[in-house]
């Protein structure tokens, strides 16, 4: 098929499938620490409401890992299949933490969760409480070996180029496992699950709380997961934070971009929304917090910021002719609506735990439909994080080095790459509706019975 | 033995490992349909892999991941190369792996029929499709001098790689219906041994005829040596499981596919994708790899860890070793007639449980 280009067709089939294996993954890891947590919490006290949240919310876990796995298994496959002279060029760095990934911690998640569903009443306690916390920590190893990877693509480390054979060559695998920008990523990533988890969790015991059912179990979900909520986003704005200022020496146009400022400025201010054009002389309305952007990039009040146009420039000089903008619009919405998606969700859960302080319950119904409705921003947050990340990195796929145009499989065809964009993309909506449609239905099963809880047998087996 | 050497022996350890492992789940996958008579064997079918079956896959990342941080060019060429077979092996295994978590989460029969079927296929056509995919890497693919893939996806469609597939897939589901008979009792487990008995001759003769066409065409000594191991393996498998020798027969079997593999790793050794075109374009253990440093890391990560990870999924296979009866699926309670107004029963009920 001729005129179809495959390079924007494979960059839509990475975007589309990326964004959709992110919406499962930070509410793996997130809920299963809680679930785990709760798990924990029967062990120790041996209270039945504690195992009959461990039972609720453990169903909606499983039917939500199950997609994180499914769709993690294209993620792999597509660097070979869409984008070939990328992996020929990275492989030798890139390959070692995705290998690591699968090795410690697929095994680690897909083996005892395996045994935490069907182990019930067939382990020791202890063991079998074990087992959950073993996948909880698989996932979590999963995120860092993965982040690792994409680390390498924003800020590569521990190489150097063989100009002959044309790729990076490892040299220090410490370097890339200890990537600052990987040590900023990842509390920022399990943060943003933590916060993924307890947000689902607030937002369907805030159903069940708005009704009056089944308080016992879903007031201390409630309490927990409105903790664990405010915790991460305080942990959240921490990272964010230290991530701004580190992302500003490594990869400075992503930040100028972030911001849509054109022209180097000291001080800088962060402008919250603008009405128009972004491309710097069209704007209609704009509101800017002075020197916020100084503080937010360089941790002063004074610092100064390079802009879009000096920084094209600069990178013309160093990298040859081109153009070295992202798409100024993706980059600016996604920075702030990201920041704010999670500061909102972080706010109406620390209002809950102003409204849930010591046994007290609110008055009327708002909290709990505000609570409800708090359910997509971590989800809307994490997937425009990650737009903003991988899109702010243009036109590189690995920072300075090669260019995402130079990085797509020259031996696939543009109609092949369609097609399986289709089918993935069909594929996956179906199975959105589906998903979707199970969580809704298992949401409002409601807990075990508190004897059917503590009944031996297994209750997750298929 | 040089580093390059011993990865590829590792990458045709990791295949090995992920055919023995998930090949039984294909096969269980596969029989599903027909060794079942109502909605409680099919539970049984399903549950005898159901704690295993998604770290049995996890051999499959591995041997990915592993191949894309060992053998770059190799894992480049191979996936751009057999694009359009690995997009449907991906859906089929995306289809089976929320199968087996859907089917149970709703009680109309037609959800779970349509959710049977994505268990059948996305376990068929895998099984397949690796046959066809590893008949083409044995045999090789046209690679221009960059060694990327200059064919389509009917060139990987010669008879050959098919009958590899075919090998694959017979072999598959008679490992399946070994492990059937292994894991369960009763009917099921009659049904299971006649299967296995129906299939055994159209695979002894599917499996032989690849392997000699492949000793013939591309094999050397040793490989054939392996491969005339891989045979008998089939056949004293075969003959046990005549005798009714469950796990005897069910070992010697996953021996057979393990010999099959390595015979064509071992045939396929030094290259990894031979170029039937372009000699320049051939893939080999040397200019495929990657560069020493990244090896070596690589080599103490899989020394200390792989042990480690087959301790781990060895206890699990004995802890659910026991045999699966009818009697283990627990049908509903009465009391879990559901409350009004939602759809499906009480959670802790609806999907009855399992004790084996």
């Amino acid at each position: 098929m001729k005129g179809v280009n495959p390079l924007t067709l494979a960059r839509w089939q990475f975007g589309i499938t990326t964004v959709y294996h992110f919406l499962f993954v930070p509410l793996t890891i997130g809920l299963s620490l809680l679930v785990a947590i709760m798990q924990t919490a029967w062990y120790r006290t041996g209270q039945p409401r504690y195992l009959r949240m461990t039972k609720f919310w453990g169903k909606l876990f499983l039917i939500n890992f199950a997609m994180g796995v499914v769709t993690g298994i294209v993620q792999e496959f597509q660097f070979g299949m869409n984008w070939s002279d990328y992996s020929r060029f990275v492989g030798d760095v890139f390959g070692a933490p995705l290998a690591m990934e699968a090795l410690l911690a697929f095994f680690l998640e897909s083996t005892f969760l395996g045994l935490w569903i069907f182990g019930w009443g067939k382990l020791p306690k202890g063991v079998h409480l074990a087992t959950i916390w073993c996948a909880s920590i698989g996932t979590a190893i999963s995120a860092y070996f993965i982040l690792a990877a994409n680390s390498f693509m924003q800020h590569p480390v521990g190489y150097t180029i063989d100009a002959e054979k044309h790729r990076a060559v490892l040299t220090d695998i410490w370097a890339v496992l200890g990537n600052t920008t990987t040590l900023i990523a990842f509390p920022h990533t399990i943060f943003a699950s933590i916060l993924t988890g307890g947000v689902f969790v607030v937002a369907v015991s805030a159903w069940y709380l708005r009704k009056g059912r089944d308080v016992d179990v879903y007031r201390p979900s409630m309490r927990l997961a409105l903790v664990a909520t405010v915790v991460a986003g305080l942990g959240l704005a921490i990272s964010g934070d230290i991530d701004g200022k580190v992302m500003t020496t490594q990869q400075p146009m992503k930040m100028a971009a972030a911001e849509a400022l054109y022209h180097t400025s000291k001080p800088a201010p962060f402008s919250l929304f603008t009405i128009g054009s972004l491309n710097g002389h069209d704007e209609v309305f704009s509101i800017k917090v002075p020197r916020a952007l100084s503080f937010l990039a360089t941790g002063t009040f004074t610092g100064e910021v390079k802009g879009i146009d000096d920084l094209n420039r600069q990178y013309q000089q160093t990298y040859g002719p081109g153009d070295y903008r992202p798409m100024i619009a993706v980059t600016y919405w996604s920075f702030r609506l990201m920041i704010g998606f999670g500061l909102l969700a972080a706010l109406i859960a620390a209002l809950g735990l102003w409204v849930l302080r010591k046994g007290r319950s609110p008055t009327g119904r708002r909290f709990y439909t505000a609570a409800l409705w708090s359910l997509p921003l971590p989800f809307l947050a994490n997937s425009v994080g990650w737009i903003f990340t991988e899109m702010g990195r243009q036109p590189w796929l690995v920072f300075g080095k090669l260019k995402t145009e130079a990085g797509v499989s020259p031996s696939v065809s543009g109609g092949e790459v369609l097609t399986s964009l289709i089918v993935l993309t069909a594929l996956y909506g179906v199975l959105a509706v589906v998903d979707a449609v199970l969580m809704v239905r298992y949401a409002r099963v409601g807990p075990p019975a508190e004897q059917a809880a503590t009944e031996p047998e297994p209750v997750f087996a298929y | 033995m040089q580093l390059h050497d011993f990865w590829f022996v590792l990458i045709a350890v990791l295949w090995s490992g992920y055919f023995l492992l998930e090949g039984f789940d294909f096969g269980v996958g596969i029989l599903l349909p027909f060794l079942s008579h109502d909605d409680v064997d099919r539970r049984v079918v399903i549950n005898t892999i159901g704690p295993v079956w998604d770290g049995n896959e996890v051999w499959l990342l591995t041997a990915g991941g592993a191949t894309f941080a060992a053998f770059p060019g190799w894992y480049a060429s191979l996936f751009s190369g057999f694009y359009l077979a690995l997009l449907v092996i991906l859906v089929a295994l995306i289809a089976r792996g929320v199968a087996f978590e859907f089917r149970g989460k709703h009680p109309d029969p037609r959800w779970k029929a349509t959710w049977d079927k994505a268990i059948f296929l996305g376990s068929a056509v895998p099984a397949l499709l690796w046959g066809v995919a590893f008949g083409n890497i044995v045999r090789g693919v046209p690679l221009d001098a960059d060694h990327n893939f200059t064919g389509n996806f009917f060139t990987l469609l010669n008879p050959y790689a098919l009958l590899g597939g075919l090998t694959t897939l017979s072999l598959f589901t008679l490992h399946g219906a070994l492990f059937l008979r292994l894991k369960t009792t009763g009917e099921l487990r009659e049904r299971a041994t006649r299967v296995a008995k129906l299939l055994a001759a159209p695979t002894v003769v599917i499996a032989a005829g690849f392997l000699l066409w492949s000793e013939i065409s591309y094999g050397k000594a040793s490989s054939a040596a392996v491969a005339a191991v891989a045979a008998i393996a089939l056949l004293a498998g075969v003959a046990m499981a005549l005798r009714g020798r469950d796990g005897w027969s069910f070992t010697l079997n996953g021996a057979a596919i393990v010999a099959a593999v390595a015979a064509l790793f071992i045939a396929l050794y030094p290259n990894v994708l031979p170029s039937t075109t372009d000699a320049a374009g051939t893939l080999t253990v040397s200019n495929a790899s990657s560069a020493h440093y990244t090896l070596t890391v690589m080599s103490w990560v899989a020394v200390i860890f792989t042990p480690v990870v087959l301790t781990y999924q060895g206890w699990t296979y004995w802890v659910f070793r026991k045999r699966l009866s009818r009697s283990d699926i627990v049908t509903e309670p009465a009391a879990a007639a559901g409350k009004p107004g939602i759809p499906v029963p009480r959670a802790g009920s609806d999907r009855p449980e399992v004790s084996q």
